[in-house]
């Protein structure tokens, strides 16, 4: 890979009970799309990992609250639309991760975010 | 510094700011450290030049004093074994950029769109990239830019630097991006221009009534792009809109420094080159074609402008064919304001009755613009008491000191109301 590749992780967020709903056809057309986006991604960089995640209602956070770890049911905040999935990829530039992006099925919203090394923090 | 070398140098900051920093990004792709260097060089230039004389090739001069600071400073970081993250740029247009130093030619006003692109991006907050393109591309000083948006020096400044940072971190490229996409990112520049331009022209609070000479940058911003791309409707229309509206300037404020209304304005101070100009570009074939919905309401707005602009008086202007063209808008964009605008071109055409109907359901939070206009319209229904009540409601919501002088004016011109009173 070469120096000027940027890592972004892209979030997927979509409403609860949207897949479940969905018909075979509005299936295969969310697989296509998400084909689509993948294939960009080879295209233009790397794909590092992805998974779905299980819905938020299944989510534990662990919070510190007065220097002790309380550990608790659901997702962080309460909103309509909840991270349901992610990427991990190398891509050129921003440019390029927006265009993958809009590649993925146009009920998500979908955040990016470039991904960071944080200095010292390498084990020797 | 004053004196010829003083203006030589203005002129050159005025015209080159935006190519220098395109080169100069282009080659070092360091965006932190570009326009400190161009900076520094223009104050070596203000002492340098007054002593030793203006520079055959002023341009050259500054480009060849940042170019030292740039590299100064990347030495002493390598010195230092720090990682400074760079801007995106294909790693193979180094070679390309040595020819660009050598020859300033097609490949220099390339890199200035890329500037212009990267300062627009969308993934930048509006305020943010209208505030770093002004900065960027045109050499505008944190001072002005603070005084357009309304806002303290160190926020202006922090706006500029969190969008600066924001390229590098989240990797916005300095490129031209391709062609399917270019016609919505110079929709996104467009708008970013306008944004600028109406901070100059509808002032929210303060005793500034017009910062016109800001609003003229963001006139030289749209310049930058049209000269760039003449083909894209977006830019060219809204070039026309904002000559238009700018061309009043001079006819809009009185000696005393009051608002002076449209139908009042002397005509003959509205700036006819610039009118002319702008009926051109609105004659031209780049707006014949089909363009995008922004781009057109773009263009109805200014024909809506080149109504009032080709009336030979305000009694001349054809209310019919502008109430028409709101109508378009509206179609286009269903904004409030828009909506507004229409019910006073109704009043115009048809008398304050059909006006006031107009005006129904129009809901503009925290403007005092809807009641000045009711009260306007009710005043001439001879409603007094009703036009003196809309009259106290938009004084209350009006931030601009100048126009809040000039309700104030309007509601006590009204005819005494006294006799109303008793009877109510």
């Amino acid at each position: 890979m070469t120096e000027s590749m940027r890592r972004y992780v892209v979030l997927v967020a979509y409403e609860p009970g949207q897949w479940e709903s969905a018909s075979e056809a509005l299936r295969q057309e969310y697989f296509a799309a998400h084909h689509a986006f993948e294939e960009y991604v080879d295209a233009h960089g790397r794909r590092i990992s992805s998974a779905p995640l299980a819905g938020a209602d299944t989510a534990t956070t662990i919070r510190h609250v007065d220097g002790v770890a309380s550990v608790t049911d659901g997702p962080f905040v309460e909103s309509v639309e909840q991270v349901g999935g992610y990427y991990d990829v190398e891509l050129p530039d921003l440019d390029s991760a927006i265009a993958a992006g809009r590649l993925l099925p146009s009920s998500y919203a979908v955040e990016i975010r470039p991904a960071v090394t944080v200095e010292g923090y390498e084990r020797g | 510094m004053t004196g010829p070398a003083g203006t030589v140098l203005e002129t050159v900051v005025r015209e080159e700011w935006g190519r220098l920093t395109s080169l100069l990004l282009a080659r070092y792709r360091r965006l932190d450290l570009v326009e400190d260097a161009l900076g520094d060089a223009v104050e070596a230039a203000a002492r340098r030049w007054t002593a030793d004389g203006t520079p055959d090739n002023p341009s050259a001069w500054l480009l060849t004093t940042a170019r030292r600071r740039v590299i100064d400073r990347v030495r002493a970081e390598s010195m230092a074994h720090r990682k400074a993250p760079l801007l995106v740029t294909d790693a193979e247009r180094s070679q390309e950029r040595q020819a660009a130093m050598a020859d300033p030619g097609g490949l220099v006003e390339d890199d200035r769109l890329r500037l212009v692109l990267m300062c627009t991006h969308p993934a930048l907050a509006p305020e943010a990239a209208s505030a770093l393109a002004l900065r960027l591309v045109l050499g505008v000083s944190t001072h002005d830019i603070a005084r357009l948006f309304l806002v303290s020096e160190p926020t202006a400044a922090a706006r500029i630097t969190r969008a600066k940072k924001k390229i590098v971190a989240a990797g916005i490229p300095f490129a031209v991006p391709a062609a399917e996409v270019l016609p919505e990112r110079l929709d996104t520049v467009a708008q970013t221009a306008y944004l600028a331009f109406t901070a100059g022209y509808a002032p929210g609070s303060g005793p500034d009534l017009l910062r016109a000479d800001l609003a003229g940058e963001a006139i030289r911003l749209a310049r930058v792009v049209v000269d760039l791309c003449p083909d894209e409707p977006a830019p060219v229309a809204l070039l026309a809109l904002m000559l238009l509206q700018h061309s009043r300037r001079d006819a809009r404020v009185d000696a005393d420094g009051r608002l002076v209304l449209l139908a009042d304005q002397d005509r003959r101070r509205w700036r006819r080159d610039e009118i002319d100009e702008a009926l051109g570009l609105l004659a031209g074939p780049v707006l014949t074609g089909p363009v995008s919905p922004l781009a057109a309401s773009y263009v109805v707005q200014a024909r809506i402008a080149a109504e009032h602009a080709t009336a030979a008086s305000a009694k001349d202007t054809r209310w019919d064919r502008i109430v028409d063209l709101y109508d378009l808008l509206l179609q286009l964009v269903p904004s409030p304001s828009a909506r507004l605008a229409r019910a006073v071109a109704v009043a115009e055409a048809s008398g304050p009755g059909p006006g006031l109907a107009a005006l129904d359901g129009i809901e503009a939070v925290g403007s005092h613009r809807v009641a000045a206009v009711r009260a306007e319209l009710l005043a001439r229904s001879g409603d007094t008491v009703a036009a003196r009540t809309a009259y106290a409601e938009a004084i209350a919501a009006c931030h601009n000191d100048t126009e809040r002088a000039h309700l104030v004016e309007r509601q006590q011109a009204l005819p005494d109301a006294g006799g109303d009173r008793s009877t109510g």
